[in-house]
Parts: C-alpha cells; sequence; structure tokens
C-alpha cells in the first residue's frame, strides 16, 4: 500500500466532456492518458512520478472499465521495454519513470525502441527531479533524446498544456514512427491547476486483439542489415515527419510584444518562471502579457529551424533560457543560425548561469540582464530602498551559525536505525569498514548521526559498488542494498556478482516491506496482501536461489544485540563466499499509516489496547546526549536541564514516540546511561489489571510515603 | 516611445515552509480550497520527493482574483517558486525554519508578512552535540522582526498540544487573525469544515490561533496541562504520594552558612546542600561546606566559589547504583512519569526501567575490600561478567521489580565503605587541592580547572572517557600556567573534549596550543 492513497481523487478520472478538473499535474497527466485512448501503461515510482504510478494503481478499476492495462514494472528498463507492444501494433503505450537515473536504466531499451521505430504512438513520461531538493545528480535527459533520436516535449507547466501535450505527444509519435518523450518538472508533477475535461476514449485496437493475431516485422528488429536502414529512415523519413507535425499543429507557441527587436526563447517547463521574471523587471504583466516576443519551445527535440529563423527576424539578439547543462539548444540555435547567416545575437549561459536551477531570482537577474545589454530604456534601474536592505542584512548577520540544515533523515520508529546503530556497535570493537551505499532511505546513513558509508553508484548497486574489495585483507567490505533495490536489479548485479566472482564481503539487505523512499510502494517481497500483485516472495530464497550459503535473517531489528552480533559474525566468520543479512522490520511510516486508526478504533470501542512509548528521567540523564548519537529518532530530542547544578539539556522523548524500543535496546546494548523507562499504558483496563494495580498500588504507596519521609529537603 | 504596460492585479504570493510530515500540505490544501470558493484562482506545489523524511521542505501558493482577468484569453501567469523579495505571507511553523526563510531571501521589510511558531524542532546538529548545541532562539527571533514588515510569531505548537490539534490549524487561525488575506474569518472556517478529517479539534486550534494574532500577542504562553493527581492505580485517590508527605527538613543554620559567599554563589552552594543532603544526609552536607571553605577565601569575585561549589555538589553526587536505585522509586519521580506520558483517568502505566549494572559498577558498590577482591580475582570477575553481560529490564511498578530497587538503595548506609566512595573522594580532594593551588597564582585558570571537572560525569563508558580527558588536561597545567592565556586555552581544550566521542578534536586542540607554545 503507497503512503499516499488517491482512492477519492481517481474519480476525477471519470470526468466527462466540458467538466473543468481540479487537481495536481500527475492526476492531470493520467486524465490526458485515458482521454488519448492508451491500452497500456507501465511504470518504476520515484519522485516526481511516485504518484502517478501510485494513481495508476488506485485507479485500477477504472483503467480495467476501459481496457487499459497496467504494469507496475521490476524497473525502469522493464518499464521501457513494455514500449515493445507498439512496435507492430497501432496500440498506445505510455510508461514513466524519474529523469535521469531511470532514464539510465532504461537506456538499453530506449535505444531499441527508438532504432526500430513504433506503429502505435508510444510516450515516455520524464518525471524532471532537477535542482533544489533534488535527491540525484544534476544530469540532462535532454542528450538521451538526441542520441536515441527520440522527440522531446517539454511543455509550460499548466494542466491545459501538459494535457495538450500527452495528447500530442501520441499524435507525433504515430506520425514519424518514433516514441517521444514528456519531460515534466517536478513542481509541474505536484502542481494544483485546473483543465477543461474531455470523454476518455477505449482503445479500438486492443492487446487481445494484437496477442490473437500477432504480426512481425523483421525490418523493426535491430540487427543488420536493418539497424543501418534505420538510421537512414531516422533522417529521411521520420525527423521531416516530426517537423512537419509540430509545424503544422504549433506546438511551439510564439507571443508578440512591442519590442520587437529583441526576444526571449525559452524551455516550455521554464515559461512561468521566466514571465514572473519578465513582470517583476517591468517587461510583462501578470496576465501574460509580455513587451518582449517569446517563442516558447514545448519541443526541445528536434528544433524546428523555420520557427527559429522566422522568430529571430529583425531582431539584434535574443535570450535563450535554458536550464541545465550543456547548453544544447543554445549551440544548436548557434549552429542554425550560422548555417543560415542569420545575424541575431545570441545570449544564453553567459547572462544566466550555466549550472543549477533557474530560480526566479536567477531568471530575474538574467533578464534584467538582456533588457539592460539591448533595450536599456525600458528597464528602471531604481536601487532598492537602502533601509530594507540594511535591515536584511542585519537579519542576515544575526541568524548567521543559527540556521542549520535539515537534510531529511529517518522518521520516528524506523527499524532502518537500529541496524546502523548496531553497525556503529561493532565498528566500536572492530574499527571501521568500507561501507558502499545504496539507494533508498537507508542512504540517510551516511549524514549525522550515523556518518556511515562511503559511496552510492545506483538502485541496486550497493553490493556492485564493493565489487573491486574483493582481496585478501583483514577487514571486508560491508555493502548495503534495499528490498526495492534488491528486485530493481540488486539481485543480479549486487548479489549474483558477489556469489560469482566468490566475493567474501558482507552484504546487509534492509527489508522494509515497501519501496520506501519512493512513497512505500509494495514490491514482491512486501509482507501485505495486494489485491492485482503478488507479494510473499521471499528475499532470502532468492539469494539462496544464486547461490549464497551464508544467509541469516533477522526479523526484528530492533533487536540491537542481536543485530550486532549477527553482523560481528558476517565479519569475521571463517565461512568462504558472499555473507548475507536480511534485517526486516516494517516501515514504520507505513505500519503506523495501517496501524494506527485500527489501534484508535478498538480503543474507541473499549478494548483493552496498551500503547508503549519511552521516557527519559532527567535526574539520571548525563546531558551527553550519546544515545541521540547512536539513534537520531526525531522522536528524541533534548530540553532545558531541570536540575539547577546542570547547564547541559537533557535528553527527552517527545510524545510522537511510537515504542519501536530501539532506546532501550541502545541503552542496553551500548551500556549507555540507565535513564530510559518504558512506559505502557493500558487503555481500558481488564477487571484483572485493576485488581493487580491496586494490590501493587497499596505496597509501592506504603513505601514510597515512608522513602518520601527519610529523603532530606530544604523546607 | 513604447506604452508602458497598464498597472494590473498581482497574485498574491504566500511560501509555507515547514519540515517533512508536518502537516503542510493540509495547510496549503486548506487555503486553496478558501481561495477557489472565494473567488479566486489558485495555483500551488512543492518539492515533496525524499525531504518529506522530517527534511525541510517548501510549499508554495499563489492566488489571483477571478476579478483581475481582462479577457478570457489571457489567465494569470502564476509562478511555481518563490523569488526573493517577491513574496507577501511567509507562513513557518517552526523558528529555524523562519529564519531559513531569510536566508533564503524570502521574507523582505517592504512586504512580508511573517506568521510563524516560535517553537524549536531542534536539527539532528543541536542534538547531537556532547554538551549544549542549540542556537541562540532569541537571535533568529530578532532576525525575523528585523526582516519582515509584519510578525505574528508565538509557540503555536504549545496550542496546537492544548487543543489537542495540529499546527497547520494554528498557523491557519494565525493567518486568519493577521488579516492578510482578503477572506472573511468565517471563509476560513468553511475550508476546515470542508476539509472533514478531525473538524472539532482544528476549528479549536483555529480559533486560538486567530485571537493569538487579533490581539497582537507575541508570544502565547503554554496553557497549563491540567493533570489528574498521580495514583499508581490510575484510580482516583484522595491520597497521593508525594502530596501531604512532610520530607526531613534540612536545618536552617545549614542552609545559612551560604549566606557568606558571594551573592552569585548562593544560590548554587544552597543547591548543592541539598543535592548532598539528600545524596547521603547532613554530615555529607557538612562535608560539602567544609570542603568549600578554603576555595571561598580564595575566590575574588564569587566566579570561583560559585562553579567549584557546583561542580563540587555534582562530583560529591556521583551516580552509583545506590543512587539511581533511589531516584527511580521515588514518588515524585512515579509522578512525572505519569504526566510526561499523559496517563488519563482510567488507564493503567506500567514502568520498566533499562539498566545494566556491569561487574565494575557492582564491585563500586560493594565495601571496598570485597569490591577489590571482586574485581582483582580472576575467576569471580570473569563469573560475575558473564552474569551481567546482558542489559536488564526492571519493572519498577510491579512488586518484585520495585522491592529490587528498593533493596538496592537501601545500601545507602553502607555507601560511606564502598570501593566507588573512596576512589571518588580521593579525585575530589586532589582537583579541590588543584583548584585552590592554582588560584593562589593563576586565578582565572584555577576557575578553568574548577569547570574543567565537568568533564566528568555519567556511566560506564561515558564516564570512563570523560575522566581520561579531564586527566588528559590536568596534565597540561604545568604549561598552562606558563601563558598569559592559560584560561582561554584551557576553556576551549575544555569546548573540544566535548566535540565528539572519538576525541579528534581534543587532540587536535592540543596538538594546535602545543604548536603555539612552539612558536
Amino acid at each position: 500500500m503507497a503512503e499516499r492513497s488517491f482512492k477519492e481523487e481517481v474519480e476525477k478520472l471519470r470526468l466527462g466532456a466540458g467538466e473543468e478538473f481540479r487537481g495536481e499535474g500527475i492526476l492531470a497527466i493520467t486524465k490526458a492518458l485515458l482521454e488519448s485512448g492508451v491500452s497500456y501503461v507501465a511504470g518504476y515510482q520515484g519522485a516526481p512520478i511516485s504518484h502517478l504510478m501510485d494513481v495508476l494503481a488506485d485507479a485500477n478499476d477504472i483503467l480495467e472499465d476501459l481496457g487499459v492495462h497496467f504494469e507496475n514494472s521490476a524497473n525502469e528498463a522493464t518499464a521501457a521495454a513494455t514500449l515493445a507492444a507498439s512496435v507492430n501494433y497501432p496500440l498506445r503505450g505510455a510508461v514513466t519513470f524519474k529523469s535521469v537515473v531511470g532514464v539510465n536504466v532504461a537506456s538499453d531499451a530506449l535505444s531499441n525502441l527508438a532504432s526500430g521505430g513504433v506503429t502505435g504512438g508510444a510516450l515516455v513520461i520524464i518525471g524532471e527531479d532537477y535542482g533544489e531538493g533534488s535527491s540525484i545528480m544534476q544530469e540532462r535527459v535532454h542528450p538521451f533524446a538526441q542520441k536515441s533520436q527520440i522527440w522531446l516535449l517539454d511543455p509550460r507547466p499548466n494542466l491545459p498544456s501538459i494535457v495538450n501535450a500527452v495528447k500530442k505527444g501520441f499524435e507525433l509519435s504515430e506520425i514519424s514512427n518514433t516514441p517521444v518523450m514528456l519531460e515534466v518538472r517536478i513542481r509541474a508533477c505536484h502542481v494544483h491547476g485546473r483543465f477543461e475535461t474531455s470523454d476518455n476514449v477505449r482503445p479500438s485496437y486492443t492487446l487481445r486483439d494484437a496477442m490473437e493475431n500477432p504480426r512481425r516485422q523483421t525490418d523493426r528488429i535491430v540487427l543488420p542489415p536493418a539497424s543501418y536502414l534505420h538510421e537512414k529512415e531516422k533522417i529521411e523519413k521520420r525527423w521531416p515527419a516530426a517537423v512537419k507535425f509540430i509545424e503544422d499543429n504549433k506546438l511551439n507557441e510564439f507571443f508578440d510584444g512591442d519590442l520587437i527587436d529583441i526576444g526571449i526563447v525559452m524551455q516550455g517547463g521554464m515559461y512561468n518562471t521566466t514571465m514572473r521574471a519578465l513582470e517583476l523587471v517591468g517587461l510583462a504583466d501578470s496576465l501574460g502579457h509580455s513587451r518582449v516576443p517569446l517563442y516558447v519551445m514545448n519541443v526541445t527535440y528536434p528544433l524546428i529551424d523555420r520557427e527559429l529563423i522566422r522568430f529571430a527576424e529583425g531582431k539584434r539578439a535574443i535570450l535563450i533560457v535554458e536550464e541545465g547543462q550543456p547548453e544544447f539548444l543554445e549551440q544548436a540555435i548557434n549552429t542554425i543560425f550560422r548555417r543560415a547567416d542569420v545575424q541575431t545575437r545570441i545570449e544564453g549561459k553567459g547572462m544566466l548561469p550555466m549550472a543549477g536551477e533557474y530560480t526566479g531570482g536567477v531568471v530575474r537577474d538574467g533578464v534584467k540582464a538582456f533588457a539592460r545589454a539591448y533595450r536599456p530604456e525600458t528597464i528602471s534601474d531604481a536601487p532598492p530602498s537602502n533601509e530594507g536592505a540594511v535591515r536584511i542584512a542585519a537579519a542576515v548577520k544575526a541568524i548567521e551559525n543559527n540556521v542549520h540544515a535539515r537534510p531529511p533523515s529517518f522518521c520516528t520508529g524506523c527499524p532502518e536505525r537500529p541496524i546502523f546503530t548496531a553497525l556503529k556497535l561493532v565498528e566500536r570493537e572492530l574499527g571501521t569498514h568500507h561501507v558502499s551505499c545504496d539507494i533508498g532511505c537507508h542512504l540517510f546513513s551516511i549524514l549525522p548521526p550515523f556518518n556511515i558509508g562511503a559511496t552510492t553508484m545506483g538502485y541496486g548497486l550497493g553490493g556492485a559498488g564493493a565489487a573491486a574489495f574483493n582481496t585478501k585483507s583483514d577487514k571486508r567490505a560491508i555493502s548495503f542494498v534495499g528490498d526495492g533495490g534488491f528486485w530493481h536489479n540488486g539481485l543480479t548485479s549486487s548479489i549474483g556478482n558477489a556469489v560469482f566472482n566468490k566475493s567474501d564481503n558482507v552484504t546487509v539487505i534492509v527489508d522494509n516491506g515497501y519501496t520506501s523512499a519512493t512513497g512505500g510502494q509494495d514490491i514482491l517481497s512486501s509482507y501485505a496482501d495486494n489485491a492485482i500483485r503478488k507479494t510473499h516472495n521471499s528475499i532470502e530464497k532468492a539469494v539462496r536461489g544464486v547461490g549464497v550459503e551464508w544467509v541469516r535473517t533477522l526479523t526484528h531489528t530492533y533487536d540491537v544485540a542481536g543485530m550486532r552480533d549477527t553482523l560481528r559474525e558476517a565479519l569475521t566468520t571463517k565461512a568462504k563466499g558472499p555473507k548475507v543479512i536480511v534485517a526486516q522490520s516494517e516501515c514504520m511510516l507505513n505500519k503506523q499509516r495501517r496501524e494506527r486508526p485500527l489501534v484508535n478504533k478498538a480503543i474507541k470501542d473499549g478494548n483493552r489496547v496498551v500503547r508503549e512509548r519511552f521516557g527519559v528521567d532527567p535526574d539520571t540523564c548525563t546531558g551527553d546526549h550519546s544515545c541521540i548519537r547512536l539513534s537520531g529518532c526525531p522522536s528524541l530530542t533534548v530540553a532545558p536541564n531541570p536540575d539547577p547544578l546542570r547547564t547541559e539539556p537533557v535528553t527527552k522523548v517527545i510524545n510522537s514516540c511510537v515504542g519501536c524500543g530501539l532506546c532501550g535496546e541502545v541503552a542496553h546494548a551500548a551500556v549507555l546511561c540507565p535513564s530510559f523507562y518504558r512506559a505502557s499504558i493500558v487503555n481500558n483496563p481488564s477487571g484483572w489489571d485493576r485488581f493487580k494495580a491496586k494490590a501493587r498500588g497499596a505496597v509501592i504507596g506504603f513505601l514510597q510515603r515512608r522513602i518520601a519521609r527519610r529523603q532530606y529537603a530544604a523546607a | 516611445m513604447n506604452a508602458p504596460l497598464p498597472q494590473r492585479q498581482r497574485p498574491i504570493t504566500i511560501a509555507i515552509l515547514a519540515m517533512g510530515g508536518e502537516g503542510g500540505g493540509v495547510l496549503a490544501d486548506w487555503i486553496i480550497d478558501l481561495a477557489e470558493s472565494n473567488h479566486y484562482l489558485a495555483q500551488f506545489t512543492s518539492v515533496p520527493g525524499v525531504a518529506q523524511r522530517t527534511g525541510a521542505t517548501i510549499y508554495y501558493l499563489e492566488i489571483y482574483p477571478r476579478a483581475g482577468i481582462v479577457d478570457a484569453t489571457h489567465e494569470p501567469v502564476l509562478a511555481l517558486m518563490p523569488v526573493p523579495g517577491d513574496v507577501d505571507i511567509v507562513i513557518a511553523s517552526e523558528l529555524m525554519e523562519a529564519g531559513r526563510a531569510i536566508q533564503r531571501g524570502l521574507i523582505t521589510p517592504d512586504r512580508t508578512t511573517l506568521i510563524a511558531s516560535t517553537n524549536r524542532v531542534f536539527a539532528m546538529t543541536e542534538k547531537i552535540a556532547m554538551a549544549d548545541g542549540r542556537v541562540d532562539p532569541d537571535k533568529l527571533i530578532e532576525a525575523c522582526g528585523t526582516a519582515a514588515k509584519v510578525m505574528h510569531a508565538f509557540d503555536m505548537a504549545a496550542i496546537a498540544e492544548a487543543t489537542g490539534s495540529v499546527i497547520s490549524a494554528v498557523l491557519f487561525g494565525a493567518t486568519a487573525g493577521a488579516g492578510v488575506l482578503p477572506f472573511p474569518r468565517q471563509a476560513f472556517e468553511s475550508a476546515i469544515k470542508r476539509g472533514g478529517k478531525g473538524i472539532q479539534a482544528s476549528l479549536a486550534a483555529f480559533t486560538a490561533g486567530f485571537e493569538a494574532t487579533a490581539v497582537g500577542a507575541t508570544t502565547v504562553k503554554t496553557p497549563a496541562v491540567n493533570q489528574p493527581p498521580p495514583t499508581l492505580d490510575g484510580q482516583d485517590s484522595d491520597e497521593t504520594p508525594t502530596n501531604g508527605v512532610v520530607h526531613r527538613p534540612i536545618p536552617a543554620q545549614l542552609l545559612q552558612e551560604t549566606d557568606k559567599f558571594p551573592a552569585g554563589a548562593r544560590a548554587i552552594a544552597r543547591a548543592g546542600i541539598e543535592r548532598t543532603a539528600d545524596y547521603q544526609g547532613l554530615s555529607y552536607a557538612r562535608l560539602y561546606l567544609d570542603r568549600l571553605a578554603p576555595v571561598a577565601s580564595a575566590d575574588k569575585d564569587g566566579r570561583l566559589i560559585g562553579e567549584t561549589a557546583r561542580q563540587l555538589a555534582l562530583g560529591m553526587a556521583y551516580e552509583d547504583t545506590i543512587r539511581v536505585a533511589e531516584l527511580k522509586i521515588r514518588p515524585s519521580r512515579f509522578a512525572r512519569v505519569r504526566e510526561e506520558v499523559r496517563v488519563n483517568d482510567g488507564q493503567i502505566l506500567e514502568i520498566a526501567e533499562f539498566m545494566h549494572p556491569r561487574t565494575q559498577e557492582i564491585a563500586d558498590t560493594l565495601p571496598a575490600p570485597l569490591g577489590r577482591f571482586i574485581l582483582r580475582t580472576g575467576w569471580v570477575r570473569s563469573l560475575m561478567d558473564r552474569m551481567t553481560r546482558k542489559g536488564r529490564v526492571v519493572k519498577t511498578s510491579s512488586l518484585r521489580g520495585f522491592l529490587l530497587l528498593y533493596m538496592v538503595a537501601a545500601f545507602k548506609p553502607l555507601r560511606p565503605r564502598s570501593l566507588r566512595y573512596q576512589a571518588e573522594n580521593a579525585y575530589l580532594e586532589e582537583w579541590l587541592a588543584t583548584v585552590q593551588r592554582t588560584a593562589a597564582t593563576h586565578y582565572d585558570l584555577a576557575i578553568e580547572v574548577a569547570a574543567a571537572r565537568n568533564l566528568v560525569k555519567g556511566y560506564g563508558d561515558t564516564h570512563e572517557r570523560g575522566r581520561a580527558r579531564f586527566e588528559t588536561l590536568m596534565a597540561l597545567l604545568p604549561s598552562l600556567s606558563q601563558r598569559p592565556d592559560g584560561a582561554a586555552q584551557l576553556a576551549s581544550l575544555r569546548k573540544a573534549a566535548n566535540n565528539d566521542d572519538t576525541g579528534v578534536a581534543l587532540d587536535a586542540a592540543i596538538a594546535a596550543m602545543k604548536e603555539s607554545v612552539a612558536a
């Protein structure tokens, strides 16, 4: 079960012609797919398109009604390969994954798909995760589109434009026999907006039709001599067809302005930011009227030479607003202008930064620099109010060193935390080891308080990242792989590889039942039942299946001592071959989401329910915070020391504590102070509970009064 | 020559700074619904991703009146991210996040109304410090006041807590109360009602937030949490263990002896008397005062005696198994736990302690000869090591657990004959002698010597590590007393000793100091 439920929102997918849809970009894309008569959809989750996968899963009934098949792909390569259904048959298909990391994995299938070309429309929806808050390397998808000749759409970030791009994308794909990528930036994926809906369309040709009447065209398969023909076809047939369609359908947009000797060329996705920048320097209003003429490229590959040349006509200079590097558009436009001998000056990365997110402030400064260079009279350079600047400077100075970074971290009660606590304890005995990390929540181990991990090479590649450290040594390398990464490709890339190469290293598979970092989607080994998928497939069996002999599965990661002892054994055993520890406990975020309503209901219904949480006695707490350094739980914080003699803040457990038990285990395993206590709160106690409490209370109360009487205190 | 653009309506821009999982999205949804139900267009976006996992997150909204649209073909173009200097309303769910908004240039004096909760959710770097790593909240509040055009800042987490709701509802109320959005209060409340979840609690929190803002309160006191008198059995009781029981009084003459100390040190010395009397009786408190006397005579301005009084009290009241057992079973402690974990009428509370006494701690508690025998006799020690390898969970609320700790606490009269007592006293005497000796020639350095005793604290490994570092510093005294900046050096070495578990920072600081001597 995914972290976020769209059960209510998916009803919007049933809206018909002329109605207004209000909601998130992701949901609008799904609606557009249904309005386009798509036959199948597949993908692999990852921000910002995790919600697209969640929406599709929650909308499975609606999809089935329309005869649309939906797959949770094993990985992005699987998703891309799924588009093979559109090669021989007039089936529209769409797949989705996370920007460059997904495309990296998918690129083998994408190259093959693009080479042979498609019959039915094939759409690859890319959730672009670039800039602030991004969790991945900063690279562009653009060159993947170029090298494989896949058309790249980058629509304006409003719902009507995105919906239109989906529909036109399918048509473009069919007319040019080329797959199409639709790039949607993270904020556009999550933007709340509206658009006018059309009726959903049932695919006229179905998957069943294709399966029962199979077709094949060997010239669509990448094998000489067809592969050479494909390349010729790409240039001679598919490219011109695409250019014509894009021009005829006006996929790129021209906006007039009265400053006709300058202009701005931009990626469609940069439109809103650029308009706001123009507004802020006084060259546009908030209703989309710009004084500077604009050419908005909703298609960023291929470029339409004629349109660019037409736009440049009579202009002294244009500014290209192109986010990311290298500056592929700027280079290409320079080439186009040189070939056509257009003398218009091209500004771009000279006035805007080469790298980094084009935020509002950045684009405002770039646009201002451009206007100042070519139409200085249009911008007022009134200096900002001195008093304001002084106040801001004073405020910034006052908070110097008082604002700390707040990176994401393990959630309250996270079952992955104790694994790293145990590793820290093992390191106290055996020294530090080389640790290779993977992608997933467990990667937070690299941050304080754990500071564990040296590299991460990609999803499922934790073990692979330690492959070279396979030589005689007194220490073994340790790698981490999540259950998500394990099924994505880690079984072969990390585990199978270690077996075949006779590695002695240790791999910890963090099995929390979901792909948690992407939003808690189910995978093969999920413990929960899933109505439309087969879960409950054992990781240990799979690992043994590829030949690992030393496997330990721990089903309670909070047992720090057990975890520590298993890690120690794995690091010191004389057994040959890879050592694999499957560390298994359910993602607390998902567990709480599932259980909390049930618990609350049980309490309301008068059933006996015991809730546990932890606490710290401030009078025995040393204020040294070892416990926080070994845990880092968000419910573990500091509070002023109530003792007038001490100044260090004491540790405090706040009420968000879910009683996972890690604090107590750490106190025991690391021999910390005796301050931690576990409080068990019995709701709706039984008669026996009450009798017991009464009896104990009588004796303990008597003794406590005696204790209090003997205690010295100032009168 | 070119007609400038006509003046147009601008969108209202709103940035919400929160931490993942705090309900920032709920607040944004309410604002969207509020705007759309009142003839405004609304756009909202965020960057969830992994930042959701407790990291800092920004939600951004723009709203635009439908009345501002001139022709149907030109709808407003709304931005997807805040531009520095162009934000009308910043809503921050926590004080450091408000500070982050200043760093990002989102709060500017010409236009920004800041609605911020002043509660602190400490960053990891603040929490993992070995001493006190918290930042200065006053600086943050001051900066917010300086940067914002208008500021409404108070502890909204406390209000949320008191009203049994979430902070987003209080923030929503404060936004309504600030009067910065063109909608009446009822419109805000309708949005909450349409939201459908926890309506009553949300409305109560909304009201509290609205009123606190509307009256212009900059700080709101945390409403006292009314807890029922603590009882052990969860039943109403006419008698509580804490109330009505008179403790043994500490004689006034003893406490009055602190009158001879400088004003600044009196309260500390008084607390020291209370602590030592509580720890081991009146004669122990007497010993405390006697030990302080020579330091008092060397004192010049109250600083030396104040610091020594503090550290001596903490040193004399070291935590051993007897002390821990005693503290755990006190009635006041049971009451505190009840309050902290919020036990209501009708619920029963059980308390379990996580203890891990090892051979060393057990031997420490025993009479010195016996303790020494255990530690020195191989087979006894290894037998005890084996028995104490695992930690114990002691259920203090059960008779068995309570009596066990009661028995351990009953060893208190024997404490002065214990191994640990003798060792601690020797350490303390030596440290006091060093303080006195140093004070005679290097007064400021002596204060730092007194303060350095603070490194020795806690139990087990923490204690051993602290003592080792304290001794490392004391060994440097001869060279420190040669330096004019000896006191400052020792202070910074103490800070370095508190920097990390591994001692890397301390080693580096010592090396740097030695180098500066050589230079």
